[in-house]
């Protein structure tokens, strides 16, 4: 055979692809189908929220923190409240701090159905989607019946929360939890053992712990490649060492610790452990306590700075904030999960084919509002 | 009516070219799917089983050169209007646009402080309907795509029109 | 290990590089020079006592022109150790120069990207430092307290970042 010349070529995954999980665009050089590099061009998305938050006072940065990682606002606003709570040192009852658990672990729920289904979509699979979805509207009505809004929230305030929760919750929150917890069954059989979809992502873009841990790789990504980990557990915030629950660590059943498939296994076990906090926060809810009772007039911190970190369902997020004594903050900055998860894609997205590269990227679940903020 | 009553069976309908293409092409708009950010989220449960898209004829696309309809919906910025433009160049006529939510009508809630963000998709594409929102429910959506079909039906193709 | 204990150590190597100290609440850090940093980064990174192997978070903070200074703040985790110290560089608004620790942990290769497009802050030795979020023709930096918006990009109107008064 004459020696041919060959050239590596450049494909862009543009910014406008049914894969891609938003507005992002992937450079990839690819040697024929195999790809050599990806480079990341991002910030199609980029709303400005660090300067909105410096213009802003403390409880109207609530709503930006919001649409910033929009499928998993309850967390993010939980985020940002404990952090500014932390600076300003204030007790919140009882009452306050259960419901905030409850929700955070429905939206935990919530989120990772949304990456399930949209990881089924992308490998191939059309009926996960429409499953998940289902299940995703009955807590979306849980949302609805307390604050009125299904996707973005601004409801858990800096001292509390916007409004009480209303009569018959309760036992509309203990029937979605005895619908659900049979459908973690249906969503194995459909998907998470199925021939196909282990011949996908089983041993596919692997990463190995200590590259994790030195790119800053957090939540279901972390933990799928063995490291045991969880911010909930190792550093308790609010009022989760009550509760008693695992976490979930990726295993070599199906493929080997840190490929894809464990990435969504994690995420598909981690679903089933939410569903026990939220009944055991159910069953320990205080029946009496004003919500909105330890919210603060005037929120005017001392000077300084402070670093709080909390478990969003795609990783560590943590808030940076300094401030200079007046009710605006001087800087507020918003450590995103999937920045650091995306980073990785480099590292474990070469050597493979260009439809892998589309199973590592929708394994990693990434959401491009909170990357580009 | 008169010369042509009782003069064949009842299966044949009399009636104008353009109500018929007008009815065809409004009881299919496939929709090209351009989800930027939260409002892509209340599309796809639009299109998920219990606000169901596909009873209108709303099938998604994923190329500009399949699709009817690009739904607009999230913040459009300073770097993407270029490719909406791009993207919106490469659909074929006849071409309608729906923007969804109050950043692709107005800017939405960054308009005050947003260097970067383009106050309404309307700068760079001609917009047919707005739905207002943030983000507007999936009822709201179904409602703007029933606005949409109305000016789809009464569009005039074959009629000349006095310029 | 407290943060007293971290500082000691610190100062037993790099000495004089080590600028100052603070315990309170609300204000736990240490300054360091910013021509060593390079070596107390790989020194925090691979001594068994210390084994800072997790960055949590690099961020840039602007004081405004008044005190006409901007910071760099790195927090630091130990996932063995489970121990804890933030490090701050100090230094003046325009022409600011850090070296760059994208070697040491990876996660700095974009976060340094991002502090360098949004305030304009060098990073030496960094094997790509270009934007990141805004597009490469963007002309300032935005975060800083006194950014003016440029007039027109590409044909579009920029909106204008300060407000206007609302009656």
């Amino acid at each position: 055979m004459p020696d041919i010349r060959t050239e590596e070529m450049v494909i862009n995954m543009g910014p406008q692809h049914p894969s891609t999980h938003g507005v992002l665009r992937l450079k990839l050089r690819t040697d024929g189908e195999i790809v050599t590099h990806i480079d990341p061009v991002l910030g199609y998305l980029h709303r400005c929220f660090e300067k909105h938050a410096e213009n802003l006072e403390y409880p109207q940065v609530v709503p930006f923190v919001d649409r910033c990682d929009y499928l998993a606002s309850m967390n993010n606003d939980h985020g940002y409240a404990m952090a500014v709570e932390k600076f300003l040192g204030i007790e919140l009852p009882e009452r306050v701090e259960y419901i905030r658990v409850i929700f955070a672990e429905l939206q935990r729920i919530a989120s990772h159905l949304v990456a399930l289904g949209t990881f089924g979509l992308d490998v191939g699979a059309f009926t996960p989607f429409l499953y998940c979805f289902r299940e995703r509207e009955m807590i979306l009505d849980l949302f609805e019946m307390t604050c009125g809004a299904r996707l973005l929230y601004n409801y858990i305030w800096v001292g509390g929360l916007s409004h009480d929760i209303p009569e018959g919750f309760v036992e509309k929150a203990y029937e979605f939890l005895d619908h659900f917890e049979p459908k973690i069954k249906e969503y194995n059989d459909l998907l998470s053992y199925n021939k196909i979809f282990i011949e996908r992502t089983a041993d596919v873009g692997t990463l190995p712990a200590d590259v994790a841990i030195s790119y800053g790789a957090t939540g279901p990504v972390l933990r799928a490649s063995g490291v045991d980990w969880d911010l909930r557990r190792d550093e308790p915030y609010s009022i989760y060492d009550r509760f008693d629950w695992d976490v979930v660590v990726g295993n070599d059943d199906v493929g080997s610790v840190g490929d894809c498939w464990n990435r969504y296994y994690v995420r598909v076990a981690e679903m089933e452990e939410s569903a026990k906090i939220v009944r055991q926060a159910l069953d320990q809810l205080p029946v009496d306590g004003d919500v909105k009772e330890a919210i603060p007039r005037k929120i005017r911190p001392d000077k300084g700075d402070l670093y709080f970190r909390s478990e969003n369902p795609r990783g560590e997020l943590g808030f940076y904030l300094v401030s200079d004594g007046s009710p605006k903050p001087m800087r507020v900055k918003m450590r995103s999960p999937a920045l650091a998860n995306l980073g990785v894609i480099d590292e474990i997205g070469s050597g493979w084919l260009i439809a892998d590269v589309v199973a590592i990227l929708g394994s990693l679940d990434i959401v491009l509002g909170e990357i580009d903020r | 009516m008169g010369f042509l009553e009782h003069k064949f069976n009842d299966n044949i309908i009399v009636g104008q070219v353009d109500k018929l293409i007008g009815w065809a092409r409004s009881n299919s708009p496939w929709y090209f799917q351009f989800g930027l950010a939260c409002c892509a989220i209340e599309m796809m449960s639009a299109a998920a089983a219990r606000y169901d898209f596909d009873r209108f004829g709303a099938m998604p696309r994923s190329s500009p050169r399949q699709a009817d309809v690009m739904i607009v919906a999230g913040t459009v910025t300073m770097k993407m209007g270029l490719r909406v433009r791009k993207l919106w160049e490469q659909m074929a006529d006849p071409k309608y646009v729906i923007s969804m939510g109050s950043c692709a009508t107005a800017g939405g809630p960054y308009w005050q402080h947003g260097y970067h963000v383009l106050k309404g998709v309307d700068l760079v594409v001609p917009v047919d309907v707005y739905v207002p929102g943030c983000p507007p429910r999936p009822e709201a959506l179904l409602e703007g795509l029933m606005k949409l079909q109305e000016k789809i039906k009464k569009q005039k193709t074959l009629v000349k029109i006095d310029e | 290990m407290t943060s007293q204990e971290i500082y000691d150590i610190l100062v037993s190597q790099f000495g004089d590089s080590i600028l100052e100290f603070s315990d309170e609440p609300l204000a736990e850090y240490i300054i360091v020079d910013s021509k060593d940093w390079y070596p107390i980064a790989q020194f925090l990174h691979d001594d068994e006592r210390l084994v800072f192997d997790s960055l949590m978070n690099l961020s840039g903070v602007d004081f405004g022109k008044k005190a006409d200074q901007m910071e760099v703040v790195y927090n630091l985790f130990s996932m063995s150790h489970r121990h804890k110290i933030n490090i701050k560089i100090q230094g003046p608004r325009e022409d600011f120069v850090v070296p760059s620790v994208e070697s040491v942990w990876r996660m700095a290769d974009w976060f340094e990207r991002e502090t360098f497009d949004m305030y304009g802050i060098i990073f030496e030795g960094h094997r790509n430092l270009k934007r990141l979020l805004l597009p490469d023709d963007w002309e300032g930096f935005p975060l800083k307290k006194d950014y003016e918006v440029q007039e027109y990009y590409h044909g579009i109107r920029v909106p204008k970042v300060k407000p206007k008064k609302l009656n």
